[in-house]
């Protein structure tokens, strides 16, 4: 695994089987009493968010925590950030507090791209999510939690639907599904479909019934109502009508298949409350799971070389310690 | 006066080599030269008219800390130039017989090339009501081109009356074709790299629908229009087409659409953020092809100096623009003439005579005969060197060739017979 985790684009399925299956062993660990494990004791992981993500940044903050790693939270409110400092000076300051892993989320594209590689710091960068670009830990947990359900992702067929043209978490995914050997169909109304998005390792189509059929996972993004007042559609009751998952269409799915959504949800918009919430929606599933997945990438990232051999819950490092 | 003696010189590229007298500021018989005049050894150099540039931003008044008309005219001379053209978009906007005057006499002070302003179509670029053109033709700045660079004149009767009003003083509306609505928040061409990228795609249509509007319009009132840095192949399409109806249209291409392409973007480094963006590479081609049958009428460098925060940041943070005087003459080389699209001749063509006439600078661009304003470079196309950012003479450091190898290099510029750069270094 490279030094960062910026795109999915940087995973090839060696490495993300890696991350997969390391997140496996570590959500054993969610059902012990004692949650937390040695292995990244002494080190520091920034949590640099210039975004509000609660879930996000509380999902990464858990995962480092229960690595034993210290934890700094940097959030743009109420920081310098907000009094105009630079991206640069910031990257400078946590630089000179020794932080071994930088967690950004940032409302620009490319940002964590350009935190890794201007030489500003030397830790590991991980993207939480820049701009409209990517979002990875996304794509990784919930290809981790397709795998739970579905078994080996080769030949699966994914339904991803939305607003793909905003979606860090549509890009994310269909590199990474790509790699993992998955069908993926974008489906969204013209509009909200990247331009070049031929070029992409997808399929895609603008009527959602005909894409359910065959379908073993459907992922439905969220869509702000806000983009129809710059005439992305004409009204989310229109969008909700071609575009929403709902009871009709929940039933043409296959017995087997799930629903996902990377939250948050609007409920009635591109999903409606009784396919969020039924038997088959694993929505929730993917929040828990995203602890796992995020332990894992630091965990690979920050804990040295012959990562394959290395098996963060073995040896001396299962036996739970109390780290304060 | 210095006389200078350059003998051996290849004159825009003829193969016979000759020599050349500059004395008392224009060219003269070199039989006729002084005994003190000095010799410069033209043996496997070039010499061209004095580049003459539509289209550069030297910030003052206003971004001093990016570059002055001092330290701009010292880049422009150092790159060839002998007149460059002053953008308007300053703070305060050069909207008034005032503000160029004031760039034209900073330029005359500083004196290491001609620095025409160029002046503002409406006031303040904020496209709502014509600025006094009339005062800053009539001014001492002379001004012939009027442009709102930086931002479109979308406003289709706005567009109209500003080339019908040029048109009692032989002016030009130099336009920066940009649909605004089609370009909100966009930061890179449109293609499938900027939905890779996930950025707000700037498409080409915004800037080719303008540029069709504009040459209707043109034809129709019987103006001049000048299209600022032509991007994309359409736009070169629609140019040509407009010229084969025999309307005064003429473009202008900046040295790093003709190298640059948008794939440069995957980098997120803002050094490539550019207005109009970086285009790809059919863009490229179609060009070259453009500036090489004389569609496009000009290398323009759209200098635009920006200080090294304004760089140094994420991408959507970062300011607009890349540094051009001091490596155009490269670029073309590399991409126009060492590629044989253009000879030498038409080199002097398309960044001295043509740009010189489309701005109505009397006393540059003419040929290197006898009798000619002694304005030329002296250029050594067999150099080579890796481009230093920090060894420009710009203020700036905003320069997308840094580090990189580029050929030739500029060995002397003369602006009226007297040498602002010599043996490669400034006067």
């Amino acid at each position: 695994m490279k030094h960062h985790l910026l795109s999915s684009a940087d995973l090839a399925r060696d490495d993300a089987v890696l991350v997969l299956d390391t997140a496996a062993e570590l959500l054993s660990l969610a059902d012990r009493p004692i949650k937390k494990l040695p292995t990244l004791r002494g080190r520091t992981i920034v949590n640099l968010f210039f975004e509000d993500s609660t879930r996000t940044r509380i999902s990464f903050e858990a995962a480092a925590k229960r690595l034993s790693a210290d934890v700094i939270n940097f959030s743009a409110k109420g920081s310098s950030v907000s009094k105009g400092e630079s991206l640069k000076d910031t990257a400078l300051t946590l630089e000179a507090m020794g932080a071994d892993a930088v967690v950004i989320r940032h409302g620009s594209s490319g940002a964590p791209h350009r935190l890794a590689n201007s030489g500003w710091v030397r830790s590991s960068v991980v993207n939480a999510g820049d701009g409209t670009h990517e979002h990875p830990t996304q794509a990784l947990l919930d290809a981790f939690t397709m795998r739970k359900h579905l078994g080996d992702l080769d030949a699966k067929r994914v339904t991803i639907v939305g607003d793909v043209l905003h979606s860090r978490v549509a890009r994310s995914n269909a590199l990474l599904l790509s790699t993992l050997g998955a069908e993926v169909t974008l489906v969204a109304p013209p509009t909200l479909l990247p331009v070049g998005v031929e070029t992409w390792p997808v399929q895609t189509s603008y009527d959602l019934d005909t894409s359910l059929d065959k379908c073993d996972a459907v992922m439905m993004l969220r869509v702000q109502a806000e983009r129809m007042d710059a005439a992305f559609f004409p009204s989310a009751r229109e969008y909700s009508r071609r575009y929403g998952l709902d009871d009709r269409r929940f039933k043409r799915l296959p017995e087997h298949a799930i629903v996902m959504h990377p939250g948050p949800m609007n409920r009635g918009m591109e999903i409606s409350a009784d396919v969020a919430d039924s038997a088959r929606s694993v929505i929730v599933e993917q929040v828990s799971n995203g602890v796992a997945v995020r332990m894992a990438v630091l965990y690979l990232l920050l804990s040295g070389a012959d990562l394959s051999r290395t098996d963060p819950t073995a040896s001396d490092s299962t036996k739970p310690e109390v780290v304060s | 006066m210095t006389a200078y003696l350059i003998t051996g010189v290849s004159i825009c590229g003829a193969d016979q080599p000759s020599d050349l007298l500059l004395y008392d500021g224009r060219v003269a018989d070199p039989a006729e030269a002084p005994s003190d005049a000095v010799p410069v050894d033209g043996t496997g150099l070039v010499a061209l008219p004095g580049l003459v540039d539509l289209h550069t931003h030297l910030r003052e008044p206003g971004r001093e800390d990016a570059e002055t008309v001092e330290s701009g005219s010292r880049a422009a001379a150092m790159g060839g130039f002998t007149a460059v053209h002053a953008m308007a978009n300053t703070d305060p906007v050069a909207d008034t017989a005032g503000v160029v005057e004031q760039v034209w006499h900073l330029g005359q002070i500083a004196g290491y090339c001609d620095v025409r302003p160029v002046g503002a179509i409406t006031v303040g670029l904020r496209g709502e009501r014509l600025a006094e053109l009339g005062a800053m033709a009539d001014s001492d700045a002379h001004v012939r081109v009027f442009s709102d660079d930086g931002i479109c004149v979308s406003d289709a009767v706005m567009m109209r009356r500003a080339l019908e009003y040029v048109k009692a003083f032989d002016g030009v509306v130099a336009q920066h074709a940009q649909e605004p609505r089609l370009t909100e928040g966009a930061q890179m061409n449109e293609s499938a790299m900027s939905g890779v990228l996930g950025m707000r795609g700037w498409p080409a249509v915004a800037e080719e629908a303008v540029i069709a509007r504009d040459c209707l319009l043109a034809g129709h009132v019987g103006s001049r229009l000048h299209v600022c840095h032509v991007s994309t192949e359409g736009s070169v399409e629609l140019i040509r087409w407009a010229k084969s109806k025999g309307w005064d249209v003429t473009a202008e291409v900046t040295p790093h659409h003709l190298m640059l392409t948008d794939d440069l973007v995957a980098t997120y480094d803002p050094i490539y953020k550019v207005n109009p963006p970086l285009r790809t590479k059919a863009d490229v081609e179609a060009l070259r092809a453009g500036l090489a049958d004389g569609t496009i009428d000009c290398v323009a460098t759209d200098h635009a100096p920006h200080p090294t925060e304004d760089k140094e940041c994420e991408w959507a943070a970062a300011a607009m623009g890349m540094l051009g005087l001091e490596t155009a003459l490269s670029v073309v080389q590399q991409t126009m003439v060492d590629t044989g699209l253009l000879d030498w001749a038409a080199v002097a063509d398309r960044m001295a005579v043509r740009p010189a006439r489309i701005g109505r600078v009397a006393d540059q661009g003419h040929p290197l005969e006898v009798g000619a304003p002694a304005n030329l470079v002296l250029y050594d196309p067999a150099a080579s060197r890796v481009v230093e950012a920090s060894t420009l003479q710009s203020l700036s450091r905003n320069t997308p060739y840094r580090g990189m190898q580029l050929p030739g290099s500029v060995t002397a510029t003369f602006l009226r017979g007297r040498a602002t750069v010599l043996d490669g270094q400034l006067q």
